[in-house]
């Protein structure tokens, strides 16, 4: 009875850190910030329940129309992530051995050693009117007058997907790795294609690595604020930069916290449809992550 | 020209940097023969196979396939398919599709696919299994979808590279029969290599003994068992007794072989050189109580049961015997006077001439 109840403590104080850190840092806050936004201003210093701040998201365009622009734009460079991640990865697991996988599984990861603003005020000095592209396309003469390669989509796609890519790669390169290579050979043996071995053994047999890759770019690319904002610069429109204007520019922190609602309901619906899309439950996903 | 074979190996040399995996093997196959590559891990039998199926590309010679040369035919392109020593079934899809995989791949309609895959399930056993997923399956049942994979597609050639070896023994046992069998009503052309030589006795029409690259031998089961043409195949396939010694004298046929222990045996064979090897099959070792039974056999010898190795049928007697440096391995009888003999018992041993066979070493 006693070792049973010590046990009991022993687990309990093994598990504290994680509850805490759970409780402290992601259940409390969010609680408390799902109650800020339902709170209404009704004179100054006066707070009331009410839907106000919700229905002000969908009245005024400018917050729907970046909601709509950040979830189009996040599946697209989760697409395109995944369009440049498969070959590598593909690389990676089936043909690179012993040290050259090592090292290309570091490459991947070398731009992660400095901070996500180095890494994107890299692409500015690259992308930027007076920044190199500009000048190399000048001196070769492709260009008559300095290029602004930076604020436009584009150049937000291109910094996110930079950003995304490693965690792409790594999931894709795990489920590829588990492929025995007999089963593709048997593929072109029975008379497959290349085309028909991957579309009916490579891809099925990544899937879970394919989805798993494809949550965390979504979920990273639908929460980014620095790419966006450097790299787009007005033209970003990016949602996260109205909940950063909400809560720090107009100090209106309702608002803020009611976006910040819409913005996980939409990544937790946008990552559901997709599991329900490619028949992959939660569990075996996570699994390959 | 017809062809008159379904397979021709000429000359075919694989190296890897310099070291010869396959070195200048040739060989036919003819139509609905059952054909058994057969030597250790490493011989370069699984190299052969995968030459053939097109995974790797001979250094020099020429592969054909009922008269086509194969060099340059992509593996998907040509008419051979191959059974994987993991069978290597497709765990994203279900037997259905496992089996029709291949006749989808060469256009032919989904429906008309799933009808052929479902009759040659029939046809193997495995009725009603098409929507079952492979990793539902029994080792038997697994082996038996790898195989309707490839009989399905009507192949000229199939390939099976070791698919036995994953099984349990009773299991690879019943297998052995059933493979034989099934070769036998699709008479469709086998390949098969192993390094199990009791698989290869059984099945086969005719074995190659292949070793260090090369074949030894090729012929039928008993050829190989009975005459076998090098030392290493005598050692290779079957059970034997290997003696050492030096060739003493030789006269039309028979040659004298002194032992280190100065004891002499009499085999057939040609020991042109000093050193030579002779073998003896254990079922070819006569045992007696009373020695005046043996004296017709030119070899005999007179010693004691050190081990009874009880194996049902397969059952055997190590006898320690004066001048030999291994024991020497009868079959146990089971039946007549000596049936129940019992370790330390004396015991005379003796085999004909034409039961040993000598080779230079």
């Amino acid at each position: 009875m006693i070792a049973k109840q010590a046990s009991r403590l022993t687990l309990f104080l093994l598990l504290a850190p994680a509850i805490l850190w759970l409780g402290l840092l992601i259940v409390l806050p969010h609680v408390e910030i799902l109650v800020l936004s339902f709170s209404e201003r009704v004179a100054p210093r006066v707070y009331a329940f009410g839907f106000g701040n919700y229905l002000e998201f969908f009245t005024e365009p400018l917050y729907w129309r970046t909601f709509a622009r950040t979830a189009f734009m996040s599946i697209l460079v989760t697409a395109l992530t995944l369009v440049l991640a498969f070959p590598i990865a593909l690389y990676i697991a089936r043909v690179a051995q012993g040290r050259l996988k090592a090292m290309l599984l570091l490459l991947c990861l070398l731009p992660f050693w400095v901070s996500e603003l180095v890494r994107t005020l890299g692409w500015m000095i690259l992308l930027r009117e007076t920044g190199m592209i500009s000048y190399a396309l000048r001196s070769i003469g492709l260009a008559g007058q300095p290029v602004e390669l930076l604020y436009n989509d584009g150049a937000v796609i291109l910094g996110l997907i930079y950003g995304g890519l490693l965690f792409m790669i790594v999931p894709l390169a795990n489920a590829l790795e588990s492929l025995e290579p007999a089963v593709v050979e048997a593929g072109y043996d029975l008379g497959g294609s290349r085309w028909t071995v991957l579309r009916r053994i490579v891809i099925p047999h990544a899937m879970p690595g394919i989805v798993a890759g494809c949550i965390i770019v979504f979920m990273l690319t639908v929460g980014n604020f620095a790419t966006p904002v450097l790299l787009g610069g007005k033209n970003g429109l990016w949602f996260t930069e109205q909940i950063y204007a909400q809560f720090i520019t107009r100090f209106n922190w309702p608002q803020g916290a009611a976006f910040g609602m819409l913005l996980l309901l939409l990544s937790s619906a946008i990552v559901w449809l997709g599991l329900r899309l490619t028949g992959q439950s939660l569990g075996t996903t996570l699994k390959q992550a | 020209m017809a062809s008159s074979t379904d397979l021709d190996i000429v000359n075919v040399t694989k190296r890897f940097g310099s070291y010869a995996a396959v070195d200048d093997v040739s060989f036919s196959v003819a139509p609905g023969e059952f054909f058994s590559i057969l030597g250790p891990s490493g011989c370069g039998k699984t190299t052969l196979m995968r030459m053939i199926a097109g995974f790797e590309h001979p250094t020099s010679g020429d592969i054909r396939i009922r008269g086509k040369s194969m060099l340059g035919v992509p593996a998907n392109r040509r008419p051979v398919n191959m059974v994987f020593q993991s069978l290597a079934l497709f765990p994203m899809m279900s037997v259905g599709e496992n089996v029709a995989y291949g006749l989808t791949c060469r256009g032919v309609s989904r429906g008309d696919a799933e009808e052929r895959a479902s009759r040659m399930l029939e046809r193997v056993g495995l009725k009603g299994f098409g929507e079952r997923r492979v990793t539902a399956l029994s080792g038997g049942q697994r082996q038996r979808v790898a195989i309707a994979r490839c009989l399905v597609l009507e192949p000229t050639l199939v390939l099976l590279d070791e698919p036995l070896g994953a099984l349990d023994l009773k299991l690879r046992e019943h297998m052995k029969i059933e493979l034989k069998q099934l070769q036998g009503t699709f008479n469709t052309t086998f390949a098969y290599i192993t390094h199990d030589q009791s698989e290869a006795l059984v099945m086969s029409d005719r074995i190659a003994v292949m070793n260090q690259g090369r074949f030894e031998q090729v012929g039928s089961p008993r050829e190989l068992y009975h005459s076998p043409a090098t030392p290493f195949v005598a050692s290779f396939v079957g059970e034997t007794n290997r003696l050492q010694g030096e060739a003493a004298s030789a006269s039309n046929g028979t040659v004298a072989v002194r032992l280190s222990s100065g004891a002499i045996v009499q085999g057939q064979g040609s020991a042109a050189a000093k050193a030579a090897l002779a073998f003896v099959r254990p079922e070819a070792v006569a045992l007696a109580h009373d020695p005046s039974s043996l004296s017709n056999l030119p070899n005999r010898f007179e010693g004691r049961v050190s081990a009874v190795l009880f194996d049902g049928a397969a059952s055997s007697l190590l006898i320690d015997t004066a001048g030999f440096e291994q024991p020497v391995r009868a079959v146990l009888p089971q039946a007549g006077p000596l049936a129940g003999i019992q370790v330390g018992a004396p015991v005379h041993v003796g085999w004909t001439a034409d039961a040993m066979k000598v080779f230079a070493a």
